[in-house]
C-alpha cells in the first residue's frame, strides 16, 4: 500500500514534538544524532519522511486489477476503479467503482477516511439504485474474498499506528528501514506489522503482518515502482501471500493519473450512484 | 403499456443525440481517446417458482416458469459530464399474462456542471434505509407482479435538478406522466380475489395518469448521522383498491388519491451498530394518516474467526390507519438475520419474518445468492404466509406460499 501524506497541521505538530524532544536530548543528539534518536522516534521520523514524500498530489485514479490464487490452478480475476481525493487536515476520500465480475458492475464504495477514529462509508447498490452507509468497524474482514482485509486497502493515515525502528536490512539489494507499526485501533485484525521502507525514496517495499495470536499471517511485497510528476512513487503490483492457508492474492495497478481536476463534488453519496 | 411508448417517443431521439454530440467531440479532440466511453451490459434470468399447495382458483399452476431479459447501455461524454442511460426490461411468463410485460427502466440524458445536476428522461430514485419496507421512497411506482417484496420499480419519467452545497443536496423532481402499479393477472399466484382491473384505474384528479407531480428532498450528514426530509405532492403510487359489482363479475378498481406527504428518514451508524427510522405524514381527502418504520441492525463481524459475518436485524412498523391500513404493516415486528460469507462467491443469505402484533399472522421470507464464476449467480427465495388472519390483506395469499430457484447471467 502506498503511503500517504500528512497534514500540513498535522505534520507540523509532529515536527515541533520532535523539535521539542531534541532539544530536551539536545547533547547527546549533537554527538550522535541518528544512534541515540530511540527506536520509536525514529519510526515515526521515517513513517513521516515517507507522508511527506507523498503530499500534494491532489487527486489520483486509476483501474485495478485483482488476482485471487485459490489453488494452484484456479484463478479469479476483479477489476475496478479508484479514485482517491487529498483532503487537507484529514484522510482522504475515495470511491472505489467495482467493473468485474458483471453481477457488480457499477456497485460502488465511498469512503471518508479519517485520521483518528471510524472512517464514513457508504455502499452504493445499483441494482436498486439505493445508496447505504455502512459500518466501517469490519478492518479485518476479507475483501471482496480476497487475501487482502479491507484495513490493507484503506489510506495508510500515520496516525493509525505507532511505530518502532528496528534495524536496516535490503530487500533485493535495495537498502531499507524496517520499522514495526502497531494498530491503534483495537478492531485491527493484526498485532503488529513489520515494514520495509527504502532508504532512497521512502517506498513501502515489504509488510509482514501478524494475527491477533501474534503469529505470521501475511506478506506483501510492492513492486514495480513508477514514479509520477517527478514526486509521487506508485507501484504496479502489490502482491499478498498468506502463509497460513497458502492462497494468494494480486493487485495490478494501471493507468494512474495524478491531478486530473476531482473536487469535493464528485465525492458524496449522489455522485456515487453516478460513478458508473 | 402506453406510457413506455410514450416517454421512448420523447427520449429515443436523445440517443441520436449523444452519438452525435460525441462524434463531433471526437473530430475536435482527438487526442484524447477516451472522453468519451460507452457500454452494454445487462443481465438474463430464467426462474422458477414451486407453490406448496393446491391453487385456490381455478386457472392457477402449481409452479411457473419465467424469463426476463435486462440490457444496459451507457455512454458518456464531455469528459464524462454528460451521460445518456437506456434500460429496457423485458419478462415472458408462461402462465400469468400481466407478468409478461416490458418497462423501460431508465432512459435519460443527464448533464453536470460544477454543484449542479440535470436530467431529463426516466429513471428510478430510491429514498429510504428501513429493510422491512421502504416507507419513504414514493417516486416511482412499484412493479407488483415481479416480486411482492416491492423492490422492482417501473421507471418514472421525471426532469430532475440536483444541487449540491455545503449544507447538504438538494433535489426537485417534476413528474409529469405517473405509471400504474401492476397487479397479477387471472392465471397468476399472489393475487386477490376478486380480481384487480387494471385497466380500469380511478383517479381523483381529473387530469389522470396526466397529473403533474412534484417532490423536493433534502439531504446530509452530519458525522455519524444521515438524514434525509422530503416532501411530495401529486398522484399517491399505493393505490386504495375499490370493490365493483357493475360488471358481469366483480372486480376491484385502483383508486389513485391525490396526496401530499412528508418524510423524513434517518440513520445513526455506531460502529457496528446501524440505527434507522423512517415516518411519513400523508394528507388525503380521505384520511391523514402517519406511518413509521424503525429499529436497528447490529452486524457481528468474523463470527469465530472465521470469515462470516452475521447481521441481525430488529425493526417496528407503525400505520395509524390500523386494521384498515391498505398496508400489511401497520403494528408489525420484522425480525430478521442477515449471513455474509466475505467468500468468492459473495455468497448471501437474509432470513427473516413479520409478525402482526394484533393478530400474529406471520410472513416468512429468505432470500439467498451465491455467484458460480464470473457471469452466472443463483438465488433462492422462499415466501411461507402462515396462520394469516381473515382480516389481514394477506389471508389472499394464505395459499401462495412458494420458493424460487433463479439463474441470472450477467454479460
Amino acid at each position: 500500500m502506498r503511503v500517504k501524506r500528512i497534514s500540513r497541521t498535522g505534520f507540523f505538530r509532529a515536527l515541533f514534538a520532535f523539535i521539542g524532544v531534541a532539544i530536551l536530548c539536545g547533547p547527546a543528539f549533537s554527538e550522535e544524532p541518528v544512534s541515540k534518536a530511540s527506536a520509536p522516534e525514529r519510526g515515526l521520523a521515517i513513517a513521516l519522511e515517507a507522508d511527506q514524500r507523498d503530499s500534494g498530489f491532489a487527486d489520483t485514479t486509476v483501474n485495478l486489477a485483482m488476482l485471487l490464487n485459490l489453488s494452484g490452478t484456479e484463478e479469479v480475476r476483479r477489476e475496478m476503479r479508484q479514485l482517491t481525493l487529498e483532503v487537507e487536515g484529514d484522510g482522504d476520500k475515495s470511491i472505489m467503482v467495482f467493473d468485474r465480475p458483471r453481477d457488480l458492475n457499477g456497485t460502488a464504495i465511498l469512503t471518508f477516511t479519517h485520521k483518528v477514529g471510524n472512517d464514513d462509508q457508504w455502499l452504493y447498490l445499483p441494482a436498486l439504485k439505493r445508496v447505504k452507509r455502512i459500518s466501517s468497524a469490519d478492518k479485518s474482514g476479507p475483501f471482496m474474498g480476497s487475501e487482502f482485509a479491507y484495513e490493507d486497502l484503506s489510506s495508510q493515515e500515520v496516525e493509525k499506528y505507532t511505530y518502532t525502528y528496528l534495524r536496516d536490512e535490503p530487500v533485493e539489494d535495495e537498502p531499507c528501514f524496517v520499522v514495526e507499526r502497531v494498530p491503534v485501533d483495537p478492531k485491527s485484525g493484526y498485532t503488529r506489522q513489520v515494514t520495509w521502507v527504502d532508504q532512497s525514496e521512502y517506498r513501502l517495499r515489504r509488510v509482514d503482518y501478524y494475527d491477533r495470536k501474534g503469529e505470521l499471517l501475511k506478506t506483501m511485497t510492492l513492486a514495480g515502482y513508477t514514479q509520477y510528476l517527478d514526486q509521487y512513487w506508485r507501484p504496479a503490483k502489490m502482491i499478498m501471500k498468506n502463509h497460513q492457508n497458502g492462497k494468494g492474492t494480486t493487485l495490478i495497478f494501471e493507468d494512474y493519473r495524478f491531478r486530473t481536476g476531482l473536487t469535493d463534488s464528485d465525492f458524496n453519496r449522489s455522485a456515487l450512484s453516478r460513478i458508473r | 403499456m402506453r406510457s413506455i411508448y410514450l416517454s421512448s417517443l420523447i427520449l429515443v431521439p436523445l440517443l441520436a443525440v449523444g452519438q452525435f454530440a460525441d462524434a463531433a467531440a471526437d473530430d475536435a479532440a482527438n487526442s484524447i481517446a477516451d472522453i468519451a466511453s460507452s457500454e452494454w451490459t445487462g443481465y438474463v434470468s430464467l426462474d422458477s417458482r414451486l407453490f406448496f399447495h393446491s391453487p385456490a382458483h381455478p386457472a392457477q399452476d402449481d409452479r411457473s416458469l419465467s424469463a426476463a431479459f435486462q440490457p444496459e447501455y451507457y455512454r458518456n461524454w464531455d469528459d464524462g459530464t454528460q451521460t445518456l442511460a437506456f434500460t429496457p426490461f423485458l419478462r415472458l411468463d408462461a402462465n400469468d399474462d400481466e407478468r409478461t410485460h416490458a418497462d423501460i427502466r431508465e432512459l435519460f440524458w443527464r448533464i453536470e456542471a460544477e454543484q449542479f445536476v440535470f436530467k431529463a428522461g426516466v429513471d428510478t430514485v430510491f429514498w429510504g434505509v428501513a429493510e422491512s419496507q421502504h416507507l419513504v421512497d414514493i417516486i416511482n411506482q412499484t412493479d407488483l407482479v415481479e416480486n411482492i417484496d416491492r423492490e422492482d420499480k417501473l421507471g418514472q419519467p421525471m426532469l430532475n435538478l440536483d444541487y449540491l452545497n455545503d449544507w447538504g443536496t438538494w433535489q426537485a423532481y417534476l413528474l409529469p406522466y405517473f405509471r400504474e402499479r401492476t397487479f397479477p393477472g387471472q392465471d397468476g399466484r399472489l393475487r386477490t380475489e376478486p380480481l384487480i382491473d387494471t385497466d380500469d384505474a380511478i383517479y381523483e384528479s381529473g387530469a389522470e395518469e396526466h397529473h403533474v407531480d412534484f417532490a423536493l428532498r433534502w439531504s446530509h450528514y452530519f458525522g455519524d448521522w444521515d438524514i434525509g426530509i422530503a416532501h411530495f405532492s401529486g398522484t399517491s403510487r399505493e393505490p386504495l383498491l375499490v370493490l365493483d359489482n357493475s360488471g358481469s363479475s366483480p372486480s376491484l378498481r385502483p383508486l389513485y388519491l391525490q396526496i401530499d406527504q412528508t418524510s423524513l428518514d434517518v440513520q445513526v451508524t455506531k460502529g457496528a451498530w446501524l440505527w434507522k427510522l423512517e415516518a411519513i405524514y400523508n394528507q388525503n381527502n380521505i384520511d391523514d394518516y402517519y406511518a413509521y418504520v424503525g429499529g436497528f441492525e447490529f452486524t457481528q463481524f468474523g463470527i469465530a474467526g472465521s470469515t462470516v459475518d452475521l447481521g441481525w436485524l430488529l425493526e417496528y412498523n407503525y400505520d395509524e390507519r390500523g386494521d384498515s391500513a391498505a398496508t400489511v404493516l401497520q403494528d408489525d415486528i420484522f425480525f430478521g438475520v442477515r449471513f455474509t460469507d466475505n467468500d468468492i462467491h459473495n455468497t448471501r443469505i437474509l432470513a427473516g419474518g413479520t409478525v402482526d402484533m394484533d393478530s400474529s399472522s406471520t410472513f416468512a421470507n429468505v432470500e439467498a445468492s451465491r455467484r458460480l464464476n464470473e457471469h452466472w449467480v443463483i438465488g433462492l427465495e422462499m415466501r411461507l404466509f402462515t396462520n394469516v388472519d381473515k382480516q389481514d390483506p394477506l389471508h389472499q395469499l394464505r395459499d401462495d406460499d412458494y420458493v424460487e430457484i433463479q439463474l441470472t447471467r450477467y454479460f
